[in-house]
């Protein structure tokens, strides 16, 4: 089987989940979807990393797994401290700076 | 197990097989998360796209971060994302309708743009050679083989990273935090408050959902003395979810009040 079908596979995940940042307005559901773009990144590391044939890759997407944790933990924090101050989890309704 | 993941994954057609169900299931479950209404079923999609990458990882030879895939993702941020949703509630954010007029056709037609050079510049990744695969950088086995990648070349970055993981839960632990600002209001305070405030109609605090009207749900919002009902009394969140009985065919000057004689 050619490794390149996972490569397609990433790359309608990680339009996907751009489309889902764009239009959705949950702040949860958002930072899904931003989720869903990191880890369609992480399928094309390890895909790389085969087609290579060195274990750089699957590194890179270890990495890349740190980081989401630590972004998700401050990220969820973020909303849920929003949701205190303005009792909404909508990414419109924080818009002070547009006024 | 893992024995038997590997032998899919070196087998060319078991792996095609498995491919071919799982790739297509997992990009429906991703557009899904887009189209389904309530944040909860986007998180379980989410969950099950984030278990088809651990399945393709293990069948690419990354046995570690197939499971670690399992582990850190599944288990723990999707866990986390519930854990938040639970907190936050059930949103009005959750509803589909376009706030800004023009940007669901103009994000399509980027995305289709956007998918299509991706697909267009990955599809020319492997050069026309054949993979080479992971056979030969897994000999010594594959957790052996990233830990001594780990441990040599990326010693750095691996202890950079660590130090990300502190921080961020040290900044999670502040924001998450809350500071009392205003002093905790006395029973008495809180009493002249009721009083004092805007109506007495509430002084009393309010009924309960159900309280005379005809049956009581906790959806059927409850009937004030002079017989209009009390919208208030229903929980809000049953509101925002669109769970409340329409309080207004409760309302008693609508109900045939004529007593029929039973026999």
């Amino acid at each position: 089987m050619d490794a390149s079908n996972y490569l397609y596979i990433s790359a309608l995940l990680f339009t996907i989940g751009a489309v889902g940042v764009v239009v959705r307005r949950n702040a949860i559901v958002v930072f899904m979807c931003i989720e869903l773009m990191l880890n369609a990144a992480n399928l094309s590391l390890v895909t790389f990393s085969r087609i290579n044939g060195n274990l750089d890759g699957q590194v890179m997407a270890f990495f890349t797994m740190v980081v989401a944790a630590c972004e998700v933990v401050v990220g969820l924090a973020i909303i849920v401290a929003i949701y205190r101050s303005r009792r909404s989890a909508s990414v419109d309704d924080a818009s002070l700076l547009k006024r | 197990m893992m024995q038997l993941a590997l032998e899919v994954g070196q087998t060319a057609t078991p792996e095609a097989v498995m491919f071919w169900i799982l790739g297509p299931l997992s990009v429906v479950a991703a557009l899904g998360m887009l189209l389904v209404k309530k944040a909860v079923h986007s998180a379980i999609l989410m969950a099950f796209v984030m278990v088809v990458l651990a399945i393709f990882y293990i069948a690419q030879d990354a046995v570690f971060l197939g499971i670690v895939q399992v582990v850190v993702y599944t288990g723990a941020v999707m866990m986390l994302f519930l854990f938040i949703l639970m907190l936050v509630g059930v949103d009005t954010s959750d509803s589909l309708t376009e706030t800004i007029s023009g940007l669901r056709p103009i994000a399509i037609t980027a995305a289709i743009g956007f998918g299509g050079l991706m697909v267009a510049l990955l599809g020319r990744a492997t050069l026309g050679r054949d993979a080479v695969g992971l056979s030969a950088a897994n000999a010594n086995g594959n957790v052996e083989g990233i830990a001594f990648a780990l441990f040599s070349t990326y010693v750095f970055p691996f202890e950079v990273v660590s130090a990300l993981l502190i921080t961020a839960a040290m900044g999670a632990m502040v924001l998450a935090h809350s500071q009392r600002i205003t002093a905790r209001p006395t029973q008495r305070q809180l009493s002249i408050n009721r009083f004092r405030g805007k109506s007495l109609g509430t002084a009393a605090g309010l009924p309960g959902p159900g309280v005379y009207a005809r049956h009581n749900a906790v959806d059927v919002p409850a009937l004030l003395p002079d017989g209009t009902p009390a919208p208030s009394s229903v929980n809000a969140s049953l509101e925002a979810r669109g769970d409340m009985l329409d309080y207004k065919s409760f309302d008693l000057a609508e109900v045939n009040t004529q007593i029929e004689e039973e026999k």
